[in-house]
């Protein structure tokens, strides 16, 4: 393999990386708060791909994009309210048995609604131009996703720790019921939670699916486990961790895919999970060193 | 009295089994007539086995694993592997020939059934000493992970002269009759219920209740988990065979994720820790996928079609009915009791002062089935 080759795959790998980072967030954010598996999220992401399909259909690129992420975060914001929030007291099992359900209903509806046939992902211009630096090429979309990946987190980051809603979300993901007992709104910030996650996950369906050129109703099942996989091997609850996850994630797998060993690529990710929770079940961030949200 | 209704009891229990042993043979008759009939049943009585074995772990243990479907994958394709006629082999591994080793060796069916639970047994055994040292979402995702590990290893390239890789196997030796499954299933449920009535099911259900509290009485933690996790696991697998057996041929998608989520949504159905609730929730469930058919057929009345009915609408319904079961019927059909006789009856005499109930003060949230 040439270096230019190798240089080429780590781009590649970086950028799906990114993809990844973003939606590993929002299940580092939701479990820090609930102590839940959103298995839902990884189809929130799938149906914002959806969304984006049909924005693209009747609106310019500039107005389908917040479009699409407003559609996506009601989406997470309600499914919240519906699924999770009547189950709050309830046993964790249930409520992740309701997580599952929700999964389970957004891949029919979206067999239903949208066929099982994959659907082209409409392009994006801007997004789609090849750019030529020494011996890469790879469209813009590829360079943009890592760089805009750690604006958000930084942008996030700022948020948590400097805003008022940031010290209600780590208030709430310490104890809430104490939290609760100091005035906080418990039900406006897991909202809020939810809103961010999705939002997250909307700008890297965006990303994702650019790439990749279709949607089906399964295309979120097997990349929202991923995620989450990314966001424990980075210690869940932690954002930096999930963004290095992420990270991590994607560049095992586009080198096990360069190796030509492609099958083995959804394996490597759960037998890095099986490692991780082996010798380290905090995950790279454990709980103690980093701030939790 | 106390004996008279036990006899009495024991009788009706009597007379269910000749109902049912006749309606069997009845549609045994006509297997041609009553194929459909006769799937889904089979397939009920099949999944039944995986979900009480399911509910073995995650009722009564309380050990939330999701590794169904890879135990599954493993019972069925070593049922297929040593059960494909020898003749047929050269035509199901056409693309890339068998390894020498197996082209030879055929096992009759109940040996390759046992062989296929104990080496689900077996991998679990393995899979067990890691996994088993985390607790509930840890578990479940770690339990998902190994599960999406046997796929990968079924479909890659390297193995396919042992598993045919992503063609898959074909040729796989049906059931003879429906009673087979259904006495298979039958032998399979009662020795797991025997497990739950012995010393070791109190343990399990001990550990279920608090693990902390169950080691300071002198259980080894450990010894007992891992077991009730070898235990299932190859229940699992002998019921993975049978569905290799029932379908006739599979491949490694057959037992992708959704296949452990049918399996969970059955028991949560049924009720977490009632094995009656589980069986029921298999016959229900998967009867209930094939009756809201008619969802997925146009509907048109009066000369106007109802454009909500196209393909795939069942399936919406059938999600929103069990998100329904979740949210608001949280313990399901039997919550953690077990069907009885006077369970059953007190129900039906009490159905009319609950109907009365429930329109003068108006739709109290149903308490979810019968108690005993």
């Amino acid at each position: 393999m040439s270096f230019t080759t190798f240089l080429q795959q780590c781009l590649t790998g970086i950028s799906l990386g990114g993809a990844y980072a973003l939606i590993a967030i929002g299940y580092t954010l939701v479990y820090g708060i609930l102590r839940l598996i959103n298995f839902a999220h990884g189809d929130i992401f799938m149906m914002a791909g959806y969304f984006m399909i049909f924005a693209m259909a009747s609106l310019p690129w500039f107005l389908a994009i917040p479009v699409t992420l407003l559609v996506t975060v009601l989406l997470g914001v309600s499914i919240e309210r519906v699924a999770y929030r009547p189950l709050r007291s309830a046993p964790r099992m249930s409520v992740m048995i309701s997580a599952i359900g929700v999964s389970y209903l957004l891949q029919n509806l979206a067999t239903y609604l949208f066929t099982a046939l994959p659907k082209g992902y409409p392009e994006i211009p801007f997004l789609k131009r090849i750019f030529q630096i020494g011996g890469l090429s790879a469209s813009f979309v590829t360079f943009l996703t890592p760089v805009l990946t750690l604006v958000l987190v930084y942008l996030l980051i700022l948020l948590i720790n400097h805003t008022k809603i940031g010290m209600a979300m780590r208030a709430v993901s310490k104890d809430y019921e104490t939290a609760s007992l100091m005035g906080i709104k418990i039900n406006k910030t897991i909202s809020f939670t939810f809103a961010v996650g999705s939002l997250l996950a909307g700008i890297g369906s965006i990303l994702y699916f650019t790439d990749r050129m279709t949607v089906f109703p399964f295309s979120g099942s097997l990349p929202g486990l991923k995620c989450f996989v990314a966001a424990v091997f980075g210690g869940i609850g932690s954002i930096p961790g999930a963004v290095i996850g992420g990270f991590i994630l994607g560049l095992g797998e586009t080198a096990l895919v360069a190796m030509g060993q492609s099958t083995f690529s959804d394996a490597f990710t759960f037998i890095l999970l099986i490692v991780m929770l082996l010798i380290r079940p905090t995950g790279l961030f454990g709980e103690k060193t980093t701030d939790k949200v | 009295m106390k004996n008279i209704t036990k006899s009495k009891n024991n009788l009706y229990s009597l007379g269910a089994l000749v109902l049912l042993l006749g309606f069997l043979a009845f549609l045994q008759s006509d297997t041609a007539g009553y194929s459909y009939q006769i799937s889904i049943l089979e397939r009920s009585a099949i999944y039944a086995v995986v979900a009480v074995s399911m509910n073995l772990l995650t009722g009564f243990t309380g050990l939330f694993s999701l590794g169904q479907a890879g135990f599954m994958a493993i019972g069925a394709y070593i049922v297929a592997i040593f059960t494909i006629p020898v003749e047929a082999r050269a035509s199901v591994y056409y693309v890339s020939g068998i390894s020498p080793v197996l082209a030879n060796i055929q096992l009759p069916i109940p040996v390759a059934l046992l062989l296929g639970g104990l080496a689900s047994a077996a991998l679990a055994a393995l899979i067990g000493i890691p996994v088993l040292r985390l607790k509930s979402d840890y578990l479940a995702i770690a339990t998902l992970g190994f599960s999406e590990i046997i796929r990968a290893f079924i479909a890659a390239p390297m193995f396919d002269t042992i598993t045919n890789g992503s063609y898959g196997l074909k040729n796989i030796p049906g059931f003879s009759s429906i009673f087979t499954v259904f006495g298979l299933a039958a032998l399979c449920i009662v020795l797991m219920v025997l497990l739950i009535h012995s010393s070791y099911g109190r343990a399990f259900k001990a550990i279920r209740e608090d693990e902390i509290a169950a080691q300071s009485m002198g259980l080894n933690l450990f010894r007992y988990k891992e077991l009730s996790f070898v235990i299932s696991s190859f229940f699992t697998g002998v019921g993975g065979g049978m569905l290799a057996m029932f379908m006739r041929s599979i491949d490694s998608k057959t037992f992708q994720v959704s296949l452990t989520y049918d399996i969970l949504l059955i028991v949560v159905l049924g009720g977490i820790g009632s094995v009656t609730g589980s069986v029921l929730g298999a016959f229900l469930v998967t009867s209930g996928r094939e009756l809201l058919r008619f969802f997925d057929d146009p509907l048109v009345i009066g000369g106007v079609s109802i454009p909500l009915f196209r393909s795939g609408f069942r399936m919406v319904i059938f999600s929103i009915l069990l998100m329904v079961v979740v949210l608001f019927y949280r313990r399901g059909i039997m919550g953690d009791k077990e069907f009885s006789w006077d369970g059953l009856f007190g129900l039906i005499r009490r159905l009319p002062d609950r109907l009365k109930k429930r329109k003068t003060s108006s739709a109290a949230p149903g308490e979810g089935g019968l108690k005993q």
